[in-house]
């Protein structure tokens, strides 16, 4: 997050904070464990009643940013889902509500976005890959599977990209649409949900294409910069706070006469983590700020933020597990949540080495890499 | 400023307008162009004609009216703003400029003098220094210091209206071609360690100041040792007050973390710390000259080195600001310090990974490798030199994040009392 907030984002910070504390304490997110959809609708509304899916959406959709863009306002509350390990489908109704609201017909705007603004309705993202399809008459024939898709169990819509003809489209399917089979999966994270999507020639009409047919790589690439940056900023509201509670729990807890914050192998390993964790907050910030501006190296910047934070991320709360000691790795004690956020963010969207791999081609090959290369 | 001086004069008695940022950038880039050598080929030239030709350039801008932009206008400078400063930088990238000469000349010891030096000092040494006339060094470390920077034990004794210096210092960058130094001298051995230190000005060739050269691992000399018999320094050249030489130091410290970390508004030109925020143009050269363009293993290595050196350049970024808008106290310096140091070491390792075999052996006239092997044998200078990263995550853990402080045997104890080992390094 950046550094100075203005007065209004500050405001809206301040309330996501108070909304978060209280209905999504830890004891919350234990409880929705066995929740289908991993999150209360009642908050997720009163959440969306902030702004938090609206921050992406022009004004004259009914949505509208605190600053020049939105995005920049959107990785306060990824940050702060990261900071508490909240519920809810943040990530994939902000990409999918930025698709419709960049390229989206009149209708499918009309239609849809009104439900993703206030929280009653939800849409899934399912992935920078492609599923197989054909020209059908003026639509499209899909088929193909997508998987793992978060939220997709519980999304009303769900936006899909199609290769087709030597080109790129998306397409907007409705849940429940003949053809399309979603079955939930097992996860690592408690509250967070994710579904196999398997299409079987589904017949897509031509109103239901979202910008350009054939001609959506670059929504697609624009739909895993967002994606990436949503989840770095969460990364890094994970390593965050509990890096602070790492610190803390060093301060009070005493062995051998004195506290554990006083040795100085921990202190040195703390201080380097400090600096990792700066690190991360760097190209976390400097990757939001390439997308939100749509700036020449944003493929670059959320790449590089990918690949770095990824494998940190995990890596800098597995130390703190190991400075708290046999506490660390009890079901009890809340690190495990956020491990278990970390561990989810590093690997969807694309491996560290994924985007190392786009980083290596944009150096090597002197051409941007298609959204889809990151396979 | 000598010639050149066009910034607008208001009317007599009053306060002169500062020129608009780009009305200065304008004009600025005109001069550059006309006047500056494009930039050298090899960066980190230290020949002794090449730091003659620095006090050329210094001279250059000097007369162009361009020296010392955020330096007071009172002692030669320009006195215009950090926004200044940055629009003349990136003007002159790509042109040849004093790039040693900023740090530590202007960036850590002028930078200093403007802060804390008496009128008589500043008036004498800081336009001789806008000029090129005069190159500066610090005087800080010690043989037998270490990291502890205030266990000095070169002693400054005074008689009458001088005192006179005996020790030795080191790790005195580039002290053989400097003209003078800022030298810290213990004055009092019976308070404790910080509290009997005295900063001097110390002209480095004169009677009883003997430099000695230091070979480094890579072959350079640039690095110093200097001994002192029975220097004598006058009274007028202590810098702030005698026994109050720590907080000059500690000043000095200051100006000296953002002039290596490149915030220093008195430095001129391409900031330095280029190792963990230049491109990555060296690393795919090789990569393509070994034939590797194709190998996952060397794509990802040299993807890792990339990513590291766009995080390196955010950092910094956000260091910077955040130490500006005081998000972030003073000792969060410590934590680009850090990764600078951390990041040369890494980039190193991937350098060596990727050079392979090129790295230990090459052509006569040299090959794509050739500098990776040499300078990795170097590389831990950047984890060392002004404060190892062990100091650092000192720092880092205890004043940033609170910590308790580690135990240490010269706490409140009269200097001349505080054991010392039988070590001379």
């Amino acid at each position: 997050m950046e550094l100075e907030l203005s007065d209004e984002q500050q405001v809206f910070l301040d309330a996501t904070r108070r909304l978060l504390a209280a209905e999504c304490p830890p004891s919350a997110v234990r409880a929705l464990e066995h929740h289908p959809d991993g999150f209360d609708a009642g908050t997720w509304e009163r959440g969306a009643g902030l702004g938090w899916t609206s921050l992406l959406v022009p004004e004259a959709d009914g949505g509208g940013a605190l600053s020049r863009h939105g995005l920049s306002d959107l990785v306060l509350v990824a940050e702060e889902f990261g900071r508490t390990v909240a519920p809810g489908p943040l990530l994939p109704v902000n990409v999918v509500a930025d698709a419709l609201a960049r390229r989206g017909t009149d209708a499918q705007r009309g239609q849809v976005l009104p439900g993703l603004l206030s929280g009653s309705a939800v849409a899934a993202w399912c992935g920078r890959h492609p599923v197989a399809g054909r020209r059908d008459g003026d639509g499209l024939v899909l088929s193909g599977t997508c998987s793992p898709v978060e939220a997709a169990d519980r999304a009303d819509h769900l936006l899909v990209g199609v290769a087709h003809d030597g080109g790129t489209s998306q397409v907007l399917v409705p849940a429940g649409t003949a053809g399309v089979t979603v079955t939930p999966m097992a996860g690592l994270d408690l509250v967070r949900r994710f579904a196999e999507v398997r299409f079987d020639e589904v017949r897509v009409p031509a109103d239901g294409v979202v910008g350009e047919p054939g001609a959506a790589s670059a929504d697609v690439e624009r739909a895993l910069q967002v994606a990436c940056v949503l989840q770095c900023a969460e990364m890094v509201g994970v390593m965050d706070h509990v890096l602070s509670m790492t610190i803390e729990y060093l301060g009070d807890r005493w062995s051998f006469g004195r506290p554990l914050a006083s040795y100085q192998a921990l202190k040195h390993r703390v201080a380097d983590d400090r600096v990792v964790l700066e690190t991360c907050h760097a190209i976390a910030t400097g990757a939001a700020r390439a997308v939100a501006a749509e700036q020449d190296d944003a493929a670059e910047l959320t790449s590089a933020a990918k690949a770095w934070i990824g494998p940190r991320a995990t890596e800098l709360v597995q130390d703190c597990v190991q400075l708290h000691g046999g506490i660390g790795v009890t079901w009890e004690h809340d690190l495990h949540l956020y491990l278990r956020r970390a561990t989810t963010g590093r690997a969807t969207h694309g491996t560290p080495q994924e985007h190392a791999d786009r980083i290596a081609a944009l150096l090597l090959d002197e051409r941007a890499a298609p959204a889809g290369a990151a396979a | 400023m000598s010639t050149g001086a066009t910034t607008t004069e208001a009317a007599a008695g009053q306060e002169p307008e500062i020129e608009p940022v780009e009305e200065f950038r304008a004009r600025a880039r005109a001069w550059i162009r006309e006047h500056l050598p494009p930039a050298p080929e090899d960066p980190d030239d230290r020949t002794e004609a090449r730091w003659a030709h620095e006090r050329q350039l210094q001279r250059l801008l000097w007369e162009g009216g361009f020296a010392g932009i955020c330096f007071p206008r009172e002692y030669g400078g320009l006195g215009l703003t950090p926004a200044h400063q940055r629009a003349f930088t990136a003007e002159a990238e790509g042109y040849d400029m004093p790039f040693a000469t900023n740090v530590p000349t202007l960036g850590i010891l002028a930078a200093t003098l403007v802060d804390v030096g008496t009128h008589e000092q500043k008036a004498r040494h800081l336009p001789a220094i806008l000029r090129g006339e005069e190159l500066w060094v610090q005087f800080l470390s010690e043989p037998s210091g270490g990291s502890d920077l205030a266990g000095v034990l070169t002693r400054a004794d005074r008689d009458g209206d001088v005192f006179v210096l005996n020790g030795s210092k080191i790790w005195s960058s580039g002290a053989y071609v400097a003209d003078y130094a800022m030298c810290l001298a213990r004055t009092n051995w019976d308070v404790p360690k910080h509290r009997g230190l005295t900063m001097f000005i110390v002209k480095i060739h004169q009677p009883g100041v003997t430099v000695e050269r230091i070979r480094q691992v890579d072959g350079s000399e640039e690095f110093c040792q200097e001994f002192f018999d029975d220097v004598v320094v006058p009274a007028s050249d202590v810098v702030g007050e005698v026994d109050q030489g720590w907080s000059v130091a500690t000043r000095l410290l200051v100006h000296e973390r953002m002039a290596v970390g490149g915030g220093s508004p008195y430095t001129s030109g391409r900031p330095v710390g280029r190792e963990t925020g230049g491109p990555s143009d060296d690393l795919v050269e090789l990569l393509r000259a070994r034939g590797l363009e194709h190998d996952t293993g060397a794509r990802r290595t040299l993807a890792e080195a990339h990513v590291q050196s766009l995080v390196g350049r955010h950092l910094v970024r956000r260091v910077t600001q955040g130490m500006a808008c005081g998000a972030m106290p003073p000792p969060a310096g410590a934590i680009m310090k850090l990764f600078h140091g951390t990041s040369i070491m890494r980039r190193s390792e991937l350098a060596l990974t990727l050079a392979g075999e090129d790295a230990v052996a090459w052509p006569t006239d040299g090959g794509p490798g050739s500098d990776v092997g040499v300078s990795s044998l170097a590389r831990q200078g950047a984890s060392l030199g002004g404060g190892s990263n062990e100091i650092q995550r000192n720092i880092i853990s205890e004043r940033l994040l609170g910590m308790p402080r580690e135990a240490a045997g010269d706490h409140e104890v009269p200097y001349r009392e505080v054991p010392r080992g039988g070590g001379t390094r």
